[in-house]
């Protein structure tokens, strides 16, 4: 076994035996000839692998903000109950075990869990205890999950709609034959196409960086990741247009020369790894991939799918490459780009689904179609994912430029109040902003869009990111790994009511530090939200502020820092009595 | 090898091209601090002590290759700030008790704290329990003191090129792991070179010490004349001609009392500027009039604390909190990371001498209850002034007291600038 196929080895174990043992654990160690702790790193780094056994149905539900607005404590003490377990708990020989996890991409059905990877979405306490009731009688997961097709709420009209028009197989791939691989990039170049993945990018320079390098092997990585809380549209890609994403990999492939293809997908999308295997199958047996492809000689391309283990920060491109690597999925330092030195060194393209899918469509109908659409800085459309306090939850494919209030109304939002754009890395924005345009001359949108009413708590709201960006930080940079803590610390605080304006003040300024000294984007964006809600909800937070005098902090509790105490002398008295 | 130029704060320097930024500012009598950086090891880019900013971006110097012409800025006040607060965030997250280290002196990030002037954190104690873990045939591991430099997981190999250590868990559990097979074909030497390399005291041989005495140590004096200066003395109206004191000591040892007593003859000077009030050094037990400053030891661990505290800041223009405890918990706070019941059951029910049954926690309406943790000052009134040290060193005490009552600037000699 070589180290890249080191996350695939740990699927196996986890998968036939619930657990990676200790012996799976020294066995992989001696093949990989490396100490035993680094597999356990590596084990322990991601949240689906687990080192303690686990019991023959393994549920996973979904803790973000959306599911905790949409009824989650309740579906979550419904598993209890019916299971008898706890969650995060490893019971000895249990049926169930429970785990919280980050989004799942299913934010227009929540509460939503997987149990065996196999999506349930819309749960009740009712529901929950039919479905426990049906695996306890030994009924396969599989024949009661739902099978969460997005609802494709709105695309523009036809002669406007990018990706959602109709697909015919091949129809991008044609028009390589024709074309040599500098005028396929010059297409895409002057589409102005920019990475849909949230950094945006110029696609175009990317592809161009890796076409020159001289490295002997490249590699095109497809981002399947799609962590970002509240976006759920590369999914619907994933299932609605396989074929469009792989095409405009293999586009990719063209114009750099690239022979290997990846496509690296959340395990929490397991349940789509079939019919992605089957286009590719498809795409094979089409001559699509392979050798020659499509006629064309000396252009041999393959893909390979690589299942993630649950990480968001695996989203960053640098992480997705250590983790293919079958390392723990750390950003790497900011030195290189992957174009320079990627995936085992080697030149590669990380490329968003997104991105992908909207290649194709420019190569298949034209830079100048596609740049007719949209603004003069955005061209095109794109996908939204909208979730939260709306009636009508789902992907919207909107041209780029459409404003925030126009949104508002195709989803039918309820009293808005606090929209999340980009998610919880994002920006928040409140209603004095309905009117600004999602472009990049205005709002940019990487696909997230959470609309919460002003019934919704933004202390909850933040409380959840910031616990997020806790345990989803990879650990390995001081102000991300201990700035979400102490950023918690402040949340505490305005919970128990004894937050001060100079506790804002701070949560500012500690935020700025955070975004300035961290290795990553997700520890330069995790006080984003939070900073910005407590400008942008100010009246909000004066609520929340305890006022205190000059010498005094009020702020101080007494109340509950001897509440111990005499809890502790109450119980122990009565002891003594007995 | 090409020689280039490039700029460091506006001033033109020159070194190898492709050196690293934090060898070659060096070179060019410009100091970058750092903690994870280590000579031959790739760079880690992990502690972001040594954040500066590149072309306007900011980056970690160490993960920096020098190129001709880049604009490089390291001592902007934004970039002090930041990376004063990144180590700030350091000693809040771990639990680093600096009194009780063994490596105390010889500590690469207490000697950061002091190059930077860290007095207190601005941030709030985390006190997560961590594991002293003595399971490894020949090094005891302190997870309480691990920044997670990964130094160690790079540095320490087997002689058959194993990794010792590696980082396991994520996010805030994220901890340095250890492999114990591993570390058991460490070499007396390997096991030592382990120790050196952690910047902090988290790894430690078994049956070495340090073992060197106060002022031998590696980081006790400093570059010769390094003064550690403070500039924000704050402008305070004091009500008094003759500059009036009052001291006192909450959770604290009474060593810093000791300590103000430690001036000697110079203890006479001071009395020709100032009296006590309220202190334990006149014996007077109430405020008779109003102070200019209060002196406070220890911090707050019970109710009574808490009113004390209170009542120094209603009767005292200045409130200094002096030594480890007053600043941050200190020693006492070790209890911070145990739960108070544990702590008290452990101490009055269940310890070697206590018959079962027979003794209670002790508890009277005449006796202060204890808080559920250990309060540093800081959180409970506002607080002036920081003096550290455990306790302060004598002169270091009254140069402040005297030059915060006279309203001046001053600095502190790098050796009587301590946590320890
Ligand atoms: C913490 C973090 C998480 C990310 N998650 C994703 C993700 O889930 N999907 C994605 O396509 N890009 C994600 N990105 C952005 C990628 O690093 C990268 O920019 C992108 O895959 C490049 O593709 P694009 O140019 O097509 O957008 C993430 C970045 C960061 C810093
Ligand atoms: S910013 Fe956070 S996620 Fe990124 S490298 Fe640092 S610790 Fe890891």
């Amino acid at each position: 076994m070589k180290r890249t196929g080191l996350l695939s080895r740990l699927w196996e174990f986890q998968n036939n035996y619930g657990y990676i043992s200790e012996n799976a654990i020294t066995e992989i160690a001696q093949e990989l000839n490396v100490s035993k702790i680094e597999i356990e790193g590596v084990i322990s780094f991601y949240h689906f692998f687990h080192l303690k056994p686990t019991g023959k149905y393994i549920i996973y539900l979904n803790n973000s903000i959306i599911s905790e607005f949409k009824g989650f404590s309740k579906v979550k003490a419904a598993f209890e109950k019916e299971t008898g377990c706890t969650f995060g708990a490893y019971c000895k020989d249990p049926l169930f075990s429970l785990f919280e996890t980050s989004c799942i991409g299913l934010s227009d059905q929540e509460p939503a869990a997987l149990i065996n990877f196999k999506p349930f979405t819309d749960l009740t306490p009712d529901k929950v205890k039919l479905i426990i009731q049906q695996l306890k009688s030994g009924v396969y997961p599989e024949q009661i999950a739902n099978n969460p097709k997005s609802k494709i709420q709105y695309t523009p009209e036809e002669s406007k709609t990018v990706f959602f028009r109709k697909y015919l197989l091949g129809n991008s791939l044609k028009k390589l034959k024709t074309k040599n691989p500098e005028a396929i990039l010059k297409t895409i170049s002057n589409s102005e196409l920019e990475g849909h993945g949230g950094a945006f990018f110029p696609t175009a320079l990317k592809w161009k960086s890796c076409k020159e390098s001289s490295d002997n092997k490249k590699y095109v990585i497809c981002n399947a990741d799609e962590g970002e809380p509240g976006t759920f549209k590369d999914k619907a890609l994933l299932n609605n247009l396989p074929g469009l994403v792989i095409e405009g990999m293999i586009i990719a492939a063209y114009v750099t020369g690239a022979s290997n293809g990846f496509i690296y997908l959340r395990a929490e999308y397991k349940y789509l790894l079939k019919k992605l295997e089957n286009t590719l199958l498809e795409f094979k047996q089409k001559n699509y991939l392979g050798k020659n492809i499509n006629g064309i000689k000396n252009f041999n391309f393959k893909i390979k799918i690589i299942v993630g283990a649950g990480a968001y920060v695996c989203g960053a491109e640098t992480a997705l490459i250590e983790s293919m690597e079958g390392k723990r999925g750390e950003p790497r330092i900011r030195k290189y780009f992957p174009t320079d030195f990627g995936y085992l060194g080697k030149s590669t393209i990380v490329n968003n689904v997104e991105t992908f899918a909207k290649a194709a469509r420019i190569i298949e109908l034209g830079a100048k179609y596609i740049s007719s659409i949209g603004t003069k800085k955005s061209n095109g459309t794109k996908l939204l994912s909208i979730s939260g306090d709306v009636a009508k939850p789902g992907i919207y494919e909107i041209e780029w430029g459409i404003t925030i209030n126009e949104l508002l109304q195709l989803c039918q939002a309820t009293s808005p109040h606090f929209i999340q754009i980009s998610g919880p890395s994002g920006i928040c924005i409140n209603n004095t902003e309905f009117n600004r345009k999602i472009c990049k001359e205005d709002l940019i949108c990487g696909g997230s869009v959470m609309i919460f009413n002003n019934f919704r708590s933004i202390t909850r709201i933040i409380e959840n990111y910031v616990k997020f960006f806790k345990e989803e930080s990879c650990g390995t940079c001081t102000p991300c790994r201990a700035g979400n803590q102490i950023l918690h610390e402040k949340i505490k605080k305005i919970k128990r009511g004894i937050c001060t304006t100079k506790d804002l003040n701070e949560i500012k300024e500690w935020g700025k530090i955070m975004q300035l000294t961290s290795r990553c984007g997700l520890g330069q964006f995790a006080a984003n939200s939070f900073m910005m809600a407590i400008d942008k909800f100010e009246d909000y937070f004066n609520l929340k502020v305890a006022k205190c005098d000059d010498n005094c902090k009020i702020e101080f509790d007494m109340q509950s820092a001897v509440y111990d105490y005499d809890n502790l002398i109450k119980n122990t008295q009565f002891e003594l009595t007995e | 090898m090409e020689n280039i130029s490039f700029k460091i704060d506006g001033r033109v320097c020159s070194a190898e091209k492709g050196q690293n930024l934090i060898e070659a500012a060096k070179q060019n009598g410009i100091f970058i601090p750092t903690l994870c950086h280590f000579k031959h090891l790739n760079p880690l880019g992990t502690c972001r002590v040594c954040t500066v900013k590149n072309n306007g971006r900011t980056i970690a110097g160490c993960t920096v290759n020098v190129e001709e012409g880049i604009d490089i800025e390291v001592n902007t006040p934004e970039l002090l700030d930041a990376r004063k607060a990144i180590l700030e965030m350091m000693f809040v997250e771990g639990n680093h008790f600096c009194p009780s280290c063994e490596k105390s002196g010889d500590c690469q990030m207490q000697n950061l704290g002091y190059e930077t002037g860290i007095r207190f954190t601005r941030f709030p104690h985390l006190f997560v329990d961590r594991i002293v873990d003595a399971r490894p045939e020949r090094i005891v591991v302190n997870q309480n003191r691990c920044i997670k430099c990964k130094r160690c997981i790079e540095e320490v190999r087997t002689n058959d090129g194993h990794r010792v250590f590696n980082f396991t868990h994520r996010g805030n559990n994220t901890v340095v792991g250890i492999d114990y097979e591993q570390e058991a074909k460490l070499s007396e030497t390997q096991a030592e070179h382990a120790m050196h390399i952690c910047p902090t005291g988290s790894i430690l041989v078994k049956g070495k010490t340090f073992g060197k005495p106060f002022g031998d140590r590696q980081f006790d004096f400093g570059p010769e004349g390094k003064m550690i200066p403070l500039k924000e003395v704050k402008k305070h109206k004091t009500t008094n001609k003759k500059k009036r004191i009052a001291t006192t000591s909450l959770a604290g040892c009474f060593g810093c009392h000791m300590s103000m007593l430690d001036v000697d003859l110079g203890l006479l000077d001071l009395l020709e500027v100032v009296e006590f009030n309220k202190s334990p050094i006149t014996d007077i037990k109430t405020f008779t009039e109003r102070c200019d400053i209060g002196l406070i030891e220890g911090g707050c661990c019970n109710t009574h604390n808490i009113e004390v505290l209170r009542e120094f800041r209603k009767n005292c223009d200045i409130l200094v909190s002096v030594g480890e405890c007053a600043i941050w918990g200190g020693l006492p706070a070790i209890r911070n990371t145990v739960p108070l019941e544990d702590c008290l059951k452990e101490a009055y029910l269940n310890s070697m001498t206590s018959e079962k049954g027979e003794t209670i926690i002790p508890n009277h309406e005449d006796i202060p209850k204890i808080l559920n943790k250990v309060y540093s000052n800081r959180e409970v009134v506002e607080i002036d002034y920081h003096i550290p040290g455990c306790p302060p060193n004598a002169n270091h005490i009254w140069n402040v007291v005297k030059h915060i009552l006279f309203e001046e600037e001053y600095s502190i000699a790098y050796p009587e600038f301590k946590y320890d």
